[in-house]
């Protein structure tokens, strides 16, 4: 059994431990000094809850946190909060997006403790694509925070127990702040002191936009050690296999923010299986960053190639033998079946001897 | 192929909205349709010069305080913007936001921004310094870190600024700087005579 459970009930959050502003998983693992792990699911189209736990399913065992996108992209798909609802359930440790495209302040900080509630232990704060990127383009963008005003505002909830209005709130949503950061967007010097305003916002750890330009980040890795921001944050690199020297091409051009050099789509396009070569990228990308120093984990986005996240993760050797948590059974468990059992034999019950058995139970 | 997109800018309404796309008349950041960038980009490259300019302004706004209190300070809100608001609006394309962050933006309006970020650039620049949203235009914040870095306050850029207050729009920002500049110098008087 995986140290970070709940031995009650796997759904429930984790006793607090000194120096943690969370009771969640993916806290843990970072302050412990573990290489940590997370990946993105796939939201669905649909309604059924059964389909965001076959997608999570697919990380069993392999990831320490589970993105629930906020409609990325500005394309609809089901949304975070429902999605973290179903997970929490579950025992999994979903790192909730909020995008400020889609709420204004009043949705968002409800929304914050509608999730805290749930057992979202982590929360990951972002500006969101502009809407013209998603399905509809003809949807009022709202924006009313940004992403780093966003920040500041959890925090606050969380340390101060108040709403940004200063309102008082009876029980603060005890979170685990993220943030987004893309080191390959101009303007590049602007960039480092981007996550020192993110870190002094409330930032705790960043999950970075795909790397596939490892140099241009060692080069963004050295002034953040520069400025100290390492020791203040968690710095998860994101990364993901291509599916093909197409594919990047499209991306590169299509996608704003992803910063993708000839040299990777030359490498795709002379691969004889440019699926395979894309996932050996990947995994050569996340060898290649775990040394950099500050840097704390690899977060993989494996866009609709979910089932290879197992493989890059197992193949890099990142988590050295540690198993992350996956959907175990508990004690009660055992006791529950049982008596479900039971209940199916449809024994007739008699009272009296019931209540002398009881009666004589041995303590 | 040439992308299609780079015809579908702030700068022509029209088209954007033949897309699709949400395109409010009277909302910002879409309301204006002014073609060309070109005295935004004029006020980024002399944002030293502004910052200097506007420091004099913002003196001779507190000298004119008594004044201000003497007239009442709702009398003159209304000429006051309109002049703000042609002013501001022909040299940073101002939005009449009504809590003016210029000083600390590099003089580049962020306002403009399509995601009205606050606080630096989004994730989505093009690699070519135009926006995301916009790819006509040069994206507010690379502007306005260039702006910055050209400013002897310049650092101010580091500030973590508060969400805007949207019942303050359609107000001056010069007004209430001076208010609240001379409540405090007031506040500090009465200090020192303690
Ligand atoms: S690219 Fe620049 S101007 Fe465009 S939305 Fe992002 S920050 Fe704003």
């Amino acid at each position: 059994m995986s140290p970070d459970i709940n031995p009650l009930d796997p759904s429930a959050p984790l006793d607090p431990l000194p120096g943690h502003t969370s009771r969640g998983r993916l806290e843990r693992v970072l302050r412990r000094g573990e290489f940590a792990v997370t990946a993105e699911l796939n939201p669905p189209d649909s309604a059924n809850p059964q389909d965001v736990y076959e997608r999570a399913a697919i990380f069993d065992g392999w990831v320490d946190g589970i993105n629930a996108v906020d409609a990325s992209g500005a394309n609809c798909h089901m949304s975070s909060v429902g999605i973290c609802a179903l997970l929490t359930r579950m025992g999994y440790a979903p790192i909730m997006q909020i995008a400020c495209r889609d709420k204004n302040r009043i949705a968002i900080q409800g929304d914050v403790l509608g999730a805290s509630a749930m057992g979202v232990q982590n929360i990951m704060c972002l500006t969101g694509d502009g809407v013209q990127a998603g399905d509809q383009p003809g949807a009022k963008p709202v924006f009313d925070l940004d992403c780093m005003s966003l920040l500041e505002t959890v925090r606050i909830m969380r340390d101060n127990s108040k709403f940004l209005s200063g309102r008082k709130l009876t029980t603060p949503p005890q979170v685990f702040l993220g943030a987004a950061i893309n080191p390959f967007a101009p303007p590049y010097d602007f960039r480092p002191y981007r996550l020192a305003k993110k870190i002094e916002a409330g930032a705790q750890f960043v999950q970075s936009q795909y790397c596939f330009d490892v140099p241009m980040f060692r080069e963004y890795m050295k002034k953040v050690r520069d400025l100290g921001l390492h020791e203040k944050c968690f710095i998860l690199v994101g990364v993901g296999p291509m599916a093909s020297a197409k594919t990047a091409r499209w991306i590169r051009s299509n996608v704003p923010g992803i910063h993708i050099p000839d040299s990777v789509i030359k490498r795709l396009e002379g691969a004889q299986d440019q699926k395979e070569e894309g996932k050996q990228l990947c995994i050569d990308i996340i060898n290649e960053v775990k040394e950099i120093e500050g840097v704390s984990g690899v977060h993989v986005m494996a866009y609709r190639q979910e089932e290879y996240v197992a493989e890059i993760v197992h193949e890099s050797g990142v988590l050295k033998g540690r198993r992350p948590w996956k959907p175990e059974t508990t004690p009660t468990d055992a006791l529950v079946a049982e008596r479900l059992e039971h209940l199916r034999e449809g024994v007739e019950e008699n009272q009296q001897q019931m209540a002398e058995a009881a009666a004589h139970h041995p303590h | 192929m040439s992308d299609p997109k780079v015809v579908t800018g702030n700068a022509q309404p029209a088209k954007k909205a033949a897309t699709g796309a949400y395109t409010p008349a009277n909302v910002s950041p879409s309301r204006r349709a002014r073609h060309k960038y070109t005295v935004r980009l004029w006020a980024v490259r002399n944002s030293r010069f502004l910052e200097w300019f506007y420091n004099r302004f913002a003196d001779l706004f507190l000298t004119l305080h008594p004044l201000w209190n003497a007239l009442g300070y709702n009398r003159v809100e209304r000429p006051v913007t309109f002049i703000e608001r042609h002013v501001k609006g022909f040299l940073f394309d101002c939005r009449m936001c009504g809590q003016c962050a210029l000083s600390s933006t590099g003089m580049s309006c962020p306002m403009n921004c399509p995601k009205q970020l606050r606080n630096g650039p989004c994730g989505g620049v093009r690699a070519n310094g135009h926006c995301e949203v916009e790819p006509d235009m040069p994206c507010v914040w690379v502007q306005a870190w260039k702006g910055s870095q050209n400013m002897v306050k310049g650092d101010a850029i580091m500030n973590v600024q508060k969400p805007v207050n949207q019942s303050l729009r359609e107000t001056s920002s010069w007004l209430r700087v001076t208010a609240e500049a001379a409540a405090r110098r007031d506040a500090a008087r009465k200090e020192t005579q303690r």
